[in-house]
């Protein structure tokens, strides 16, 4: 029997498992990816100082501890359900299963998708899908392209296909209609941002980011926003356009799209066609815990978060005993903050089997969690930092 | 068109790797071992794994990382198998989905 099983090779599965292992543990981890790395793998990002945030690297400096460490890794293993069978953990897997004392989830974060008509043709897929084919398969997901929703995400993904070569012809908001909400007005799409203006070398979004705080403000920027949109590293931010109808017989052709005004509204039925043979869609990101649910966790709904997260405190124990989260599964946010949270999980997992660890060594790594995520250069949402303090303090005083 | 990526201007170039063949609705097709089914078709320019069960529209991938089973093919004669997910292997055998008939459907009119 194992001490801990791990679900999840991303960064906070990795880390997880250096950190028990480095305090005596017997773990090991099941990802159906056929390698590790999770969605760190495709990460390349420009940080504010110039350097590059490059996932491979960054995954394989993980990889160098896991491989010194001697922890196995079971890659192509998917996990279906977990259980708790006679206080013994037992995972699931379609390769067999595992019997631990303690469980991690750390499955990550899934996107949610934005339907528009035509998104099932070939060549229409998710903003993730296209990052992942560019830079770890290192094949273009086509040759010219758009990209459906305006977020942090899809403004870091563009950057990454242009960089590979690939001609992105625009970014879309979405259609007006309920699934899109926020995310299909101008207004809110140019303040969201205005968050991350320092991804981005231009000058409105530069000059804009202090000004553009109150409604009145908003207003101007968003009336005086260039109707046919603006280049940001060459590429069309169309905040005045929105994609009605993806077109093709048997792939992706074209896209159809409309006028809107600030509000998102349809303006007229003036449409006009680009050709492209490929199209993104960015919906954003929520928490992938389905299995958290199987193994009996009570869930919490948090827009900050990213959606709906398994309750958990911020020492990653749930209130299931022997079984623990940790990265993008408790709420959307960066690999660098998902590494240090697989970090207290494996310390709290050893700790809590009888593992001897310096004194503070788990203050130590809470502290760490808070200051990355203060300094993230990607946050997904501004209210990250109070939602954490309010959810992990209702925990506290239950 | 999708084309490979052999060189980057942040990432390492990509070392051109071993072929291998595999055969796709009985196509002989090559690719590079490394590949996942998925990208071993795009290489050859194969965007359509399989046609929807009762629309017959044709699919590709959606998410490339397993999570929505757009891409589901059958591999060797087991079907449902996740093309995003699953690497390609010398003289693999991979089939399409193809569109069922719905005898119930309509009173029987797409009964092929
Ligand atoms: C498509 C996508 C793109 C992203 N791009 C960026 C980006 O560019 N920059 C950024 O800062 N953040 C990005 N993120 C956010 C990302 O989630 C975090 O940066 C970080 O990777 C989270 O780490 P994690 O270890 O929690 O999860 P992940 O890195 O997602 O790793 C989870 C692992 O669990 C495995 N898994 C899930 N379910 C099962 C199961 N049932 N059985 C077996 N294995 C399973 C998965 O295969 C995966 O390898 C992205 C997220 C997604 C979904
Ligand atoms: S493309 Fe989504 S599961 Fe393969």
């Amino acid at each position: 029997m194992l001490d801990a099983m791990i679900i999840g090779a991303g960064p906070a599965g990795l880390s997880a498992a250096i950190s028990a292992a480095q305090h005596g543990l017997h773990v090991e981890i099941v990802d159906e990816y056929y390698q590790p790395g999770g969605r760190l793998l495709g990460q390349l990002h420009q940080e504010p100082d110039g350097e590059w945030w490059n996932g491979i690297e960054e995954t394989e400096k993980l990889l160098e501890q896991i491989e010194s460490l001697h922890i196995t890794i079971h890659c192509s293993t998917s996990v279906y359900d977990l259980q708790k069978v006679n206080k013994k953990w037992v995972t699931y897997t379609d390769q067999g299963n595992w019997e631990s004392q303690a469980v991690l989830i750390a499955t990550g974060a899934t996107e949610s998708p934005t339907p528009i008509p035509g998104w099932t043709l070939p060549g229409v897929m998710s903003i993730g899908a296209a990052q992942v084919l560019t830079n770890v398969q290192r094949i273009q997901p086509g040759e010219r392209g758009v990209v459906i929703g305006v977020n942090v995400l899809s403004f870091a993904i563009a950057r990454e296909l242009q960089l590979a070569g690939v001609d992105v012809a625009g970014m879309l908001l979405p259609p007006p209609h309920l699934l899109s909400k926020s995310e299909g007005v101008p207004q809110e799409v140019l303040s969201s941002l205005l968050r991350f203006s320092h991804l981005a070398p231009s000058v409105l979004m530069h000059r804009g980011a202090p000004f553009v705080k109150g409604r009145l403000a908003k207003n101007l920027v968003t009336a005086f926003y260039p109707e046919k949109g603006m280049g940001v590293w060459g590429i069309p931010l169309q905040l005045r356009r929105t994609a009605l109808e993806i077109k093709g017989k048997n792939q992706v052709e074209g896209i159809r799209v409309a006028k809107v005004n600030r509000k998102g509204e349809l303006r007229n039925a003036i449409t006009h066609d680009i050709d492209v043979d490929f199209v993104c869609i960015a919906g954003g990101l929520s928490p992938l815990a389905e299995l958290a649910a199987i193994a009996g966790c009570k869930f919490i709904h948090e827009d900050a978060l990213g959606g709906y997260v398994p309750v958990h405190n911020e020492k990653m124990e749930t209130a299931v005993s022997g079984l623990y989260v940790a990265g993008n599964i408790t709420g959307i946010e960066s690999a660098k903050v998902a590494i240090s949270q697989g970090t207290i999980a494996g310390l709290v997992i050893a700790k809590s089997l009888g593992a001897r660890m310096i004194n503070g060594k788990i203050n130590e790594a809470l502290q760490e969690v808070e200051s990355r995520r203060a300094a993230a250069t990607i946050q997904f949402h501004p209210h990250v930092i109070s939602s954490r303090e309010s959810l992990y303090k209702t925990k506290k005083t239950q | 068109m999708n084309k490979r990526i052999y060189t980057h201007p942040i990432l390492e170039n990509l070392s051109t790797n071993e072929e291998i063949s595999f055969s796709f609705n009985s196509e002989t097709l090559s690719a590079y071992k490394g590949d996942t089914i998925a990208t071993a078709l795009l290489a050859n320019q194969i965007r359509t794994l399989r046609y929807h069960e009762e629309s017959g529209s044709p699919r590709g991938i959606y998410c490339n990382i397993g999570h929505c089973f757009e891409c589901r093919v059958t591999v060797n004669d087991y079907p449902g198998i996740r093309a995003c997910l699953t690497l390609v292997e010398e003289d693999m055998v991979i089939t399409s989905g193809k569109k069922l008939p719905q005898p119930l459907k309509h009173g029987g009119e797409e009964n092929a």
